[in-house]
């Protein structure tokens, strides 16, 4: 396959202030790019051709269990006692293999970048040319940057640990090879999402990865619940992706391009004049984005998505899909910097996500609903990180997030799983669940408990955790703009700030919460349940140890010079920053030309260093108070807790109502409008005319009708009367 | 390839075949026992499916028609047997020679009362539709328009289900009434231009005043717009849907709504070029495209018959196709021209699934299915796949066609393009609800415990068309190479002389339809400035200025240089036309 270098992307705005000078002619010449990309192709290709292969295997066994069921019998009568059959014996090597594959794939490219000092992206391709007419030409190919690297590696190599889980998680499921086909087609439209060389490719694999969370949501689609979830998961995509199309037609429309070297290139020049159209091409990308990160007022599918499979969960609605939202924020940073409006509503719409998901997940019950929450006001995290331009912090958190967040949700699998098997064999009708089920798992997982706690440690920001550095850094960011010299709404970056700290308390209380029900504290488990539960098998458990320690040192990546005293110099200095500059410092350079440098203090003053013991030692401190107070708590299973909710806790049970109220304002008005359209204009009116003039020219005939009467002494009548017509219009004046 | 297709003189003889094969077939199954017709009217629709196929490597995209052949039939009044092929018609005959032979096999277990009668209708009915698409003498067009009209007529109202007459009648009069509107109208031009020849180019060549435009353009666009069907003439296609049997359902979606849309772009845009641009006229049409989108999307949703849901989304598929030849630009031309190729391989499929669940089940309402997936995973398989292409999802042809229509609509009426976008959120609102309640679910009904999985047969049926949703959407590029020259040489015709238009531009009309559809008015105002700065200098604005600064190498001295911005070396092409 041909590969060549492309002229960087970011050049142009390397003198931000003759915004309308610069253009390609005035580029400083910069090195050509030394690095050829190992076979780049190859790494998305690998999840393709695995999804083909299971995909045939789940046909070939689908086919075999409806003839059972047509036969008379259930699913479940495609019995594995008698030795698994092929088609749930080859998919274990196929579905983790090829993923394995593609990510060492991804480390050589990796390490060739990573020694190649590249400052402009590496365009690989074009492999075919997709779209073309006389005006527009979208070519595949890939988009090789640091960026795009770190989303590969982070895609790929969590994807892996996750395809390995499943392999035990799902062992005894009867959909095993369609699980893993849906699987690997999700990696393959993941990494068209994150490498693709523009809007266009990335938009496909945006609809791809959609319609991978569509299927695995609903995979046990006989469930009526589960598969409303995936349909209301794609409809709510849907209107993020008309925000993302319209930002495509926007700036073809001004740039006449749609890959990212020439959009980039082009931005500057094409909006310099005209505010008003880049903020609106932002603000679309930014429904885009909401819709497929689950940010408020577009949230609500993320936490029905928990209906999937756990590893589904862990994968594409924790650590890789949701996601892109913030990446293709980061990928468009020098768009979003040309708009500080947009950049404000993003740090906006972050940081209200963040309270709002936190505060909801403070009164869940299910295991896997907290988390979703807690995704959600992570993912208004990164927002916020990429609304303040604090792009590193953004991908920062991204990274650490899809780690503690990804074991948090295997964990929970791994829970859910032992309790499922408990239940099944006693018989037990108990939601698995439902932490109220639970507690006192400890003793009986030490593992799972063990895992878990290291991941809720870091998510509440315990030093030395990954979350600590990645999340002190997105407050550090949101208080330092507040102080920026330039920016006009300072005062609203205050406000982020307070927001952000206060949520990042919230999220230590919940986790701690959900730890000590799960965990901790008095067995809801009845004596038979309890001699089944234990932890997973080592197929399950190995994942979960290399998130683990991913989780603790994964806060390397970036620690700030003033932290560094924190982990003994023992880390590069802001390694991610560095990486990540060629990408970020266009975005960055017309920033601090509009705004000026961000302040080196919050906005009540201190020093980062000073805030973040403060707030490691806030987040301790309400991890252990609340250890303490809830572990002495007495919690009743949920069969049991019929309390009913008033006030402030039934609005959190009910999710601050937002279902209701989408039922209210949209669905039930457009199904209204719907019929009505159906039953009255369709129905009556249109029909109306058409029949109206269907009895008209019916009547007519009818009419013309009764002079043909028959009688020739009518006719005659009438003859005689049109002979006199005509002599009378002809002799008469 | 092309080697082999020269040494049988094949540009000699195809274009004849097209038309003359279905009829040889026609004849031949009408003189054969009933028992061998599916037979002979599969061999031959494959016959001239596989011949047909040969014009993907003969055809050189190019402006013009190839393979042109012409000789006088009615010499009294001029009128040709002639017929010719560009690039437009190249798909739609494509399309009907690959639908003909699917339909017959999809017939097999159907239709099992007269079956002489219906092979030989649906071979005429190839026959028509092939003229339909390679007629180059006007006159001849219409022979072939209403050529089509009886075959299908007859199939809905014989073979079709409890309310046939009625929507057979309904049919023939909604499309009858249109075609003869059009009638009127080609005798009319056909006078005025006095050459005393039906052709193509005499029509071409005919000088019309805007007034006289106008009202050629309304009699003209009452027959295409009935036959897409536009938004409000649209409610026959339900009825005919629903009654017509599955053959009928394919064939109508597949290829007989495309004539109106092809009657669009090869009459209606090159032949009323003033008309066409009259910001009335192009506000009027676009509203209605634009209605038909987001109207029929919502009446889709609340349909508890599966076969009605499908029709209205097929308005809603032709809204796209509407709004993309009427946005007047290279992308929504093409784009529309690809919605057309893919509608009718995405709802052609769509009917054909249907069909097999009504052979199976007899009946077609959406709560009777649920949870067939369990028992019919490849049928389920491919029904997603379909509804996907028919929803756009990227990857599949639907996106294809979609993307382009709605972008070159942008180009030009971004505030339209705004609306006619949530068509993307509409179609997943009326699609998702259909596949859950078929393929998921509980499988709660004991009927479709024994639901049978695809018959070799069906499988057969449908492999062709799920390979060309993905094949179109992943690769359009060639299909778009060859639509190219042919889709620009008519907006060269719409644009021979857009001096006319601006006499038309009156103030006061945007307003006056402001109260008729909101929106539009804006639409309007864009219109008339564009199409005032087409003629006058270059307005300072910004938005010019900086068009022309970012293109100074390109001939942006016409003041045209605001929308539709080049990319230069697209292609290896030159560098195309600009457009106001």
């Amino acid at each position: 396959m041909p590969s060549s270098s492309s002229s960087g992307a970011t050049a142009p705005f390397a003198d931000p202030a003759s915004s309308a000078l610069s253009e390609a002619a005035a580029l400083p010449v910069q090195q050509a790019a030394v690095w050829e990309p190992f076979l780049p192709w190859m790494v998305v290709l690998l999840p393709l051709l695995g999804f083909v292969a299971n995909g045939l295997l789940a046909l070939v066994s689908a086919t075999r269990s409806a003839a059972a069921v047509r036969a008379g019998g259930t699913e479940d009568s495609l019995s594995l006692d008698g030795g698994r059959p092929r088609t749930h014996r080859w998919p274990t090597y196929i579905g983790p293999g090829v993923m394995i594959a593609a990510f060492l794939l991804a480390i050589v490219n990796f390490a060739g970048m990573l020694g190649a000092d590249l400052h402009e992206p590496v365009v690989a391709g074009p492999y075919w040319t997709w779209l073309a007419t006389s005006s527009l030409r979208i070519d595949v190919a890939l988009h090789l940057d640091q960026l795009s690297m770190i989303m590969m590696l982070v895609v790929t190599g969590v994807g892996s640990l996750i395809h390995v889980f499943s392999v035990g998680y799902m062992r005894d499921d009867p959909g095993y090879p369609r699980y893993f086909a849906y699987l690997n087609l999700f990696v393959f439209f993941m990494l068209v999402l994150v490498l693709g060389a523009g809007y266009p490719l990335m938009f496909v694999g945006w609809e791809g990865v959609g319609l991978c969370s569509y299927l695995l949501i609903g995979y046990w689609f006989a469930d009526r619940e589960k598969a409303d979830a995936g349909k209301k998961a794609f409809i709510v995509n849907r209107i993020g992706d008309f925000g993302f199309l319209l930002a495509m037609f926007l700036l073809f429309d001004n740039i006449g391009a749609l890959d990212f070297v020439s959009v980039f290139e082009g931005a500057e020049a094409a909006f310099s004049d005209n505010r008003a159209l880049v903020t609106t091409a932002t603000l679309l990308f930014m429904l885009g984005a909401a819709g497929k990160s689950a940010q408020v007022p577009l949230h609500v599918w993320l936490p029905d998505a928990m209906a999937g499979p756990t590893p589904v969960s862990a994968l594409i609605h924790a650590a890789t899909m949701v996601t892109a939202g913030v990446y293709v924020i980061a990928r468009s940073s020098a768009l979003f910097a040309l708009a500080p409006a947009s950049q404000a509503v993003v740090a906006g719409i972050g940081a209200l996500t963040a309270l709002l998901a936190a505060t909801i997940a403070l009164r869940q019950y299910d295991i896997k609903k907290v988390l979703a929450y807690s995704t959600v006001s992570q993912l208004g995290f990164m927002f916020l990180a990429a609304g303040v331009g604090a792009y590193t912090a953004a991908v920062f958190h991204l990274v650490t997030h899809a780690f503690f967040k990804a074991l948090l949700f295997l964990g929970a699998g791994a829970v859910i799983h032992s309790l499922h098997h408990a239940f099944h064999e006693t018989g037990s009708k108990a939601d698995a669940q439902d932490m109220r089920n639970m507690g006192g798992l400890r003793a009986k997982m030490p593992v799972t408990w063990a895992v878990m706690g290291i991941a809720t440690l870091a998510i509440a920001g315990v030093w030395p955790l990954a979350g600590f550095f990645s999340k002190d850094e997105i407050i550090w960011y949101a208080g330092a703009w507040a102080g920026a010299p330039g920016n006009a709404n300072g005062s609203w970056y205050v406000v982020f700030w307070v927001v952000a700290l206060a949520t990042a308390l919230l999220t230590a209380f919940y986790m701690t919460r959900l730890m000590v029900m799960t965990f901790h504290g008095r067995s809801r488990l009845g004596d038979a349940e309890q001699r089944h539960v234990h932890d997973s098998p080592w197929v399950m458990r190995a994942p979960l140890i290399v998130l683990a320690v991913l989780s603790v040192a994964g806060g390397l990546l970036n620690v700030p010079e003033s932290l560094r005293v924190l982990v003994f110099g023992a880390a590069p200095f802001e390694w991610l920053h560095h990486w990540l500059e060629p990408v970020t410092h266009a975005a960055a350079e017309i920033q601090v030309a509009g705004m000026g440098e961000a302040a080196h203090q919050s906005p009540v003053g201190g020093g980062e260093l000073t805030w973040a013991l403060i707030s490691t030692v806030a987040a301790l401190a309400v991890v252990g108070g609340a250890f303490a107070v809830l572990r002495k708590r007495l919690y009743r299973t949920a069969a049991e807790d019929a309390d009913p909710r008033t006030g402030l806790a039934l609005a959190l049970e009910r999710k601050w109502y937002f279902d209701e109220a989408y039922d209210r304002a949209v669905v039930r008005p457009v199904l209204a409008l719907s019929r009505w359209c159906w039953k009255i204009v369709d129905g009556i009116v249109i029909d109306g005319f058409v029949n109206l003039a269907a009895a008209l020219a019916r009547l007519a005939g009818w009419t013309t009708s009764l002079f043909h009467t028959g009688q020739v002494n009518t006719y005659a009548f009438v003859l005689a009367l049109g002979v006199l017509a005509v002599l009378g219009a002809v002799y008469l004046p | 390839m092309t080697s082999l297709l020269a040494s049988v003189a094949y540009e000699t003889w195809i274009l004849h075949f097209l038309v003359l094969g279905p009829v040889a077939g026609m004849i031949h199954v009408l003189a054969s026992p009933a028992e061998r017709a599916k037979r002979i009217a599969l061999g031959w629709s494959v016959a001239v499916f596989a011949a047909s196929t040969g014009l993907w490597w003969a055809f050189e995209p190019g402006a013009g028609f190839a393979f042109r052949f012409a000789t006088p039939w009615i010499s009294l009044w001029g009128v040709e047997y002639a017929l010719g092929l560009d690039g437009i018609s190249l798909f739609m005959v494509l399309l009907s020679t690959l639908t003909t032979p699917v339909v017959v096999l999809a017939s097999f277990r159907y239709v099992a009362t007269r079956q002489k009668a219906f092979y030989a209708l649906v071979m005429l009915l190839a026959a028509g539709v092939s003229g339909v698409f390679l007629a180059t003498d006007v006159f001849l067009f219409y022979v072939f328009f209403e050529l089509t009209l009886v075959p299908m007529y007859f199939i809905v109202g014989i073979w079709g289900g409890e309310r046939r007459i009625y929507a057979a009648v309904k049919f023939f009069l909604y499309t009858a009434l249109g075609s003869l509107l059009m009638l009127v109208a080609i005798l009319y031009v056909y006078f005025s231009a006095g050459t005393g020849s039906f052709s193509y180019e005499a029509f071409l060549a005919a000088d019309l005043t805007l007034t006289e435009q106008l009202w050629l353009f309304a009699a003209f666009a009452a027959a295409f717009a009935i036959k897409v069907p536009v938004f409000p003439l649209h409610t026959w296609l339900p009825d005919a849907h629903v009654e017509a049997p599955t053959p009928g359902s394919v064939v109508l979606a597949a290829v007989l709504l495309k004539i109106g849309a092809y009657g669009f772009l090869r009459f209606l845009l090159p032949l009323f070029p003033d008309a066409v641009q009259h910001p009335a006229v192009t506000a009027t049409m676009l509203a209605l495209g634009t209605a038909g989108i987001v109207y029929a999307a919502w009446v889709a949703a609340v349909q508890p018959d599966a076969k009605k849901l499908v029709a209205y989304t097929s308005v809603a598929h032709m809204g796209f196709v509407v709004v993309g030849v009427f946005a007047l630009t290279v992308n929504g031309l093409q784009g529309g021209l690809m919605v057309m190729l893919s509608h009718g391989v995405s709802t052609g499929a769509l009917f054909l699934l249907l069909g097999m669940m009504y052979e199976r089940r007899h009946t077609r309402r959406i709560e009777d299915f649920g949870g067939l997936a369990r028992v019919a995973p490849l049928f389920s398989t491919a029904f997603v796949i379909t509804a996907l292409a028919s929803i756009g999802l990227p990857g599949t042809s639907g996106f294809v066609g979609e993307f382009l229509a709605l972008l070159g609509l942008f180009e030009r009426h971004p505030v339209v393009a705004a609306v006619a976008a949530t068509g993307v959120i509409f179609a997943a609102y009326y699609m998702l609800p259909m596949v859950q309640k078929i393929l998921f679910n509980e499988l709660d009904k004991p009927e479709n415990r024994s639901f049978p999985d695809l018959s070799r047969r069906e499988a057969v049926v449908l492999a062709p068309l799920v390979a060309l949703m993905i094949w179109v959407g992943v690769h359009p590029a060639p299909f778009l190479e060859r639509m190219g020259p042919s889709v620009e040489a008519v907006l060269e015709q719409v644009d021979r002389d857009a001096g006319v238009l601006l006499e038309a531009v009156e103030p006061g009309v945007g307003a006056a339809l402001e109260q008729v559809e909101p929106g539009t008015g804006a639409v309007l105002e864009q219109v008339s400035q564009s199409a005032i700065g087409a003629v006058s200098p270059p307005p300072a604005s910004d938005d010019i200025a900086r068009a022309a600064e970012r293109d100074a190498t390109a001939t942006g001295n016409t003041g045209q240089a605001s929308r539709g911005a080049a990319e230069p070396g697209a292609g290896g092409r030159e560098t195309p036309e600009r457009r106001p």
